[in-house]
């Protein structure tokens, strides 16, 4: 049995996803579960949180995210509480504040890991974008890991209500000092984290004709993305790219529209649960790879697909 | 301003990679290039220059012999001298970022220190913040916009969802381009002549103080993953396809 911290990721206050699926990890094999949480009331999370021992509330000052304050903060806490393993999501800011972190601590990180055996202090994560698995074992000290979204099954939260037991902030200097945050002018479902994504690739041929995909996102409540190609000709912005040089994302379902499955897209989306193609080349590679294709114009199967699907959710 | 740019060598994004003895891979028929991160790290180091009067930039690579390609590569691209940290060693995050640090602390006046926010061959993410905690620097990372006056630098970073994060932060700093910062340039004739001028200076993994035997970090295994069974094109028009996968997403994969 080992003291597992979890570092609990709030989004402007609510309980994100991954939160869950960091709880379900750590509940499995009896172990010791300490969640840290950076709010000034964790009375609304506690429901989440049953079958955790301890809620590690830390507050006092401005607990707006600065790395600085945040990496120190944690590594105190891992020291007081002699915590063992510390897991967080790899998302934009477990990104972020872990490897911060582990300097800070001087302690071992594992990034976006597929599978973690926390006693053993091992996991299982993609290398060479995702062409290789490799297996890591984090040496001495608090073993860190972030772990890839939407890869551990949730499982309702069960058991005793925690105890909670208040951290101070560390309120110190910020010489990384975050200034501002710019919200999208539209609020944007965060790739990473999405359950459904929708692409489209050169072949949208404007980035007016987006809006075919936009619609059938909103009936899925899914993302948007898009390949490199869209990007580069101005189709779609930098942040929508996903494979190697853009996001590696994880969804249930990716519907890749007018792509042509480069492997460097298909390493970006390849863990998807199941993937759909839509594309009029019956030759294109992205066939071999997907679990269910269409062959067709897009322009005319996306709109029928929306439908389609608008029917059968009722 | 002395500014740092640290590239690593990386098989082609093109290459198939296959495990050789549970450990490393089989390095036979593989093409190396410059990671594509460095690239834009490289890119901004060079603008920076541009913009700062009587700068340099000096490009920092550890890696085994054939390492040495990559930073001509980056010399050709336009940067004013080269470092190689010789090493074969498998050493982990940690190690990597003492070595370059290592190297950069040497020069009392380094300015702004580029670096990629990943390399696509460990894919480990944590090299730059890692070595701007060895430097005692602040340091922004998925950098999407750069810009700095020589004494402060103030960047936008992605921070999902489309929302950007403005950091400023005193030089010396670290910071890690993703994509989307600029277009890195390509080497001119001339620049790659007079890169083959340049002498890259060497220093001996041991001098650095790094050390593989003191790994935070180890690997364990190096496999292949399962691959996926090939899928099935839904036959017939549209809008029969259409209703026929409609029907398979629900019932035969539950995934709506
Ligand atoms: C270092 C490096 C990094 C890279 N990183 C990435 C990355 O991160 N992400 C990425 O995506 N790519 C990346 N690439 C680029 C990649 O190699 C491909 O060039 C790119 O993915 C192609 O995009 P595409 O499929 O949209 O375009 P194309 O390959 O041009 O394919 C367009 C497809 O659309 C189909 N089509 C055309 N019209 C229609 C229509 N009306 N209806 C249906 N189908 C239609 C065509 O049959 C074709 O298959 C990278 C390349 C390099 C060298
Ligand atoms: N061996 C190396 N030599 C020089 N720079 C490196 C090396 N390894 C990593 N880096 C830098 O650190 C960044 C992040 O790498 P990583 O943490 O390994 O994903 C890379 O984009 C490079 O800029």
């Amino acid at each position: 049995m080992a003291k597992i911290g979890i570092y609990i990721e709030l989004d402007k206050g609510t309980f994100k996803k991954s939160n869950r699926e960091l709880l379900s990890l750590a509940r499995q094999g009896g172990h010791e579960v300490c969640a840290v949480v950076f709010c000034a009331d964790a009375a609304p999370y506690l429901d989440e949180l049953k079958g955790v021992r301890t809620v590690i509330q830390v507050s006092g000052g401005d607990l707006a995210y600065q790395p600085d304050r945040y990496a120190r903060t944690l590594a105190a806490v891992i020291a007081e509480h002699r915590l063992e393993v510390l897991l967080g999501a790899c998302s934009a800011q477990g990104k972020d504040l872990f490897p911060r972190l582990a300097a800070k601590a001087g302690a071992g990180l594992v990034n976006d890991c597929l599978a973690v055996d926390l006693a053993a202090r091992k996991a299982v994560k993609p290398v060479y974008s995702g062409k290789l698995l490799a297996e890591y074992q984090v040496e001495g000290g608090c073993a860190l890991f972030t772990v890839r979204p939407n890869v551990i099954p949730v499982q309702p939260a069960a058991g005793a209500p925690p105890e909670v037991r208040p951290a101070a902030m560390d309120n110190g200097d910020t010489p990384t000092r975050v200034v501002e945050v710019i919200q999208a002018a539209s609020l944007k479902v965060d790739l990473t984290e999405a359950e459904i994504i929708v692409s489209g690739g050169r072949a949208m041929k404007a980035k007016e004709n987006f809006a075919v995909l936009e619609d059938l996102a909103q009936v899925l409540g899914a993302g948007v993305g898009a390949s490199r190609a869209a990007v580069d000709a101005g189709f779609a912005t930098s942040d929508m790219q996903v494979g190697q040089t853009g996001k590696v994302v994880n969804p249930k379902l990716y519907i890749a529209c007018g792509i042509s499955g480069a492997i460097q897209h298909f390493v970006g989306m390849k863990t998807s649960k199941v993937i759909v193609a839509i594309n009029k080349d019956p030759e294109a590679p992205i066939f071999k790879k997907a679990d269910y294709g269409i062959v067709g114009d897009l322009f005319a199967v996306v709109p029928l697909l929306k439908e389609e699907i608008k029917k059968a959710l009722g | 301003m002395n500014i740092y740019v640290c590239i690593k060598q990386v098989p082609d994004t093109e290459a198939s990679i296959m495990v050789k003895d549970g450990k490393s891979i089989n390095e036979a028929s593989v093409k190396w290039i410059v990671s594509p991160y460095d690239e834009y790290a490289v890119e901004e180091a060079l603008k920076l220059r541009e913009k700062l009067a009587g700068s340099r930039v000096t490009a920092v690579c550890l890696g085994p012999e054939r390492a040495q390609n990559a930073l001509r590569t980056v010399l050709a691209m336009g940067a004013d001298a080269a470092v190689q940290v010789e090493s074969a060693a498998a050493l982990d995050s940690w190690n990597t970022a003492r070595a370059l640090a290592h190297v950069i602390r040497a020069d009392k006046e380094f300015g702004v220190v580029f670096l990629g926010r990943q390399a696509i061959d460990g894919d480990a993410s944590q090299v730059h913040l890692l070595l701007a905690g060895e430097l005692g620097v602040p340091a922004a990372t998925n950098v999407l916009a750069f810009a700095c006056d020589g004494k402060t630098a103030r960047v936008e970073r992605e921070v999902g969802g489309g929302a950007r994060e403005v950091i400023e932060m005193a030089v010396p700093c670290v910071m890690a381009a993703a994509k989307g910062l600029n277009t890195p340039r390509y080497a001119s004739m001339m620049g790659i002549m007079k890169a083959k001028k340049i002498e890259i200076r060497k220093v001996p993994l041991a001098e650095t103080g790094a050390d593989e035997a003191q790994n935070r970090v180890r690997l364990l295994k190096l496999s292949s993953p399962a691959e996926k069974p090939q899928g099935q094109v839904i036959p017939g028009e549209p809008a029969d396809a259409v209703r026929e996968l409609v029907r398979r997403l629900r019932e035969e994969a539950k995934v709506l």
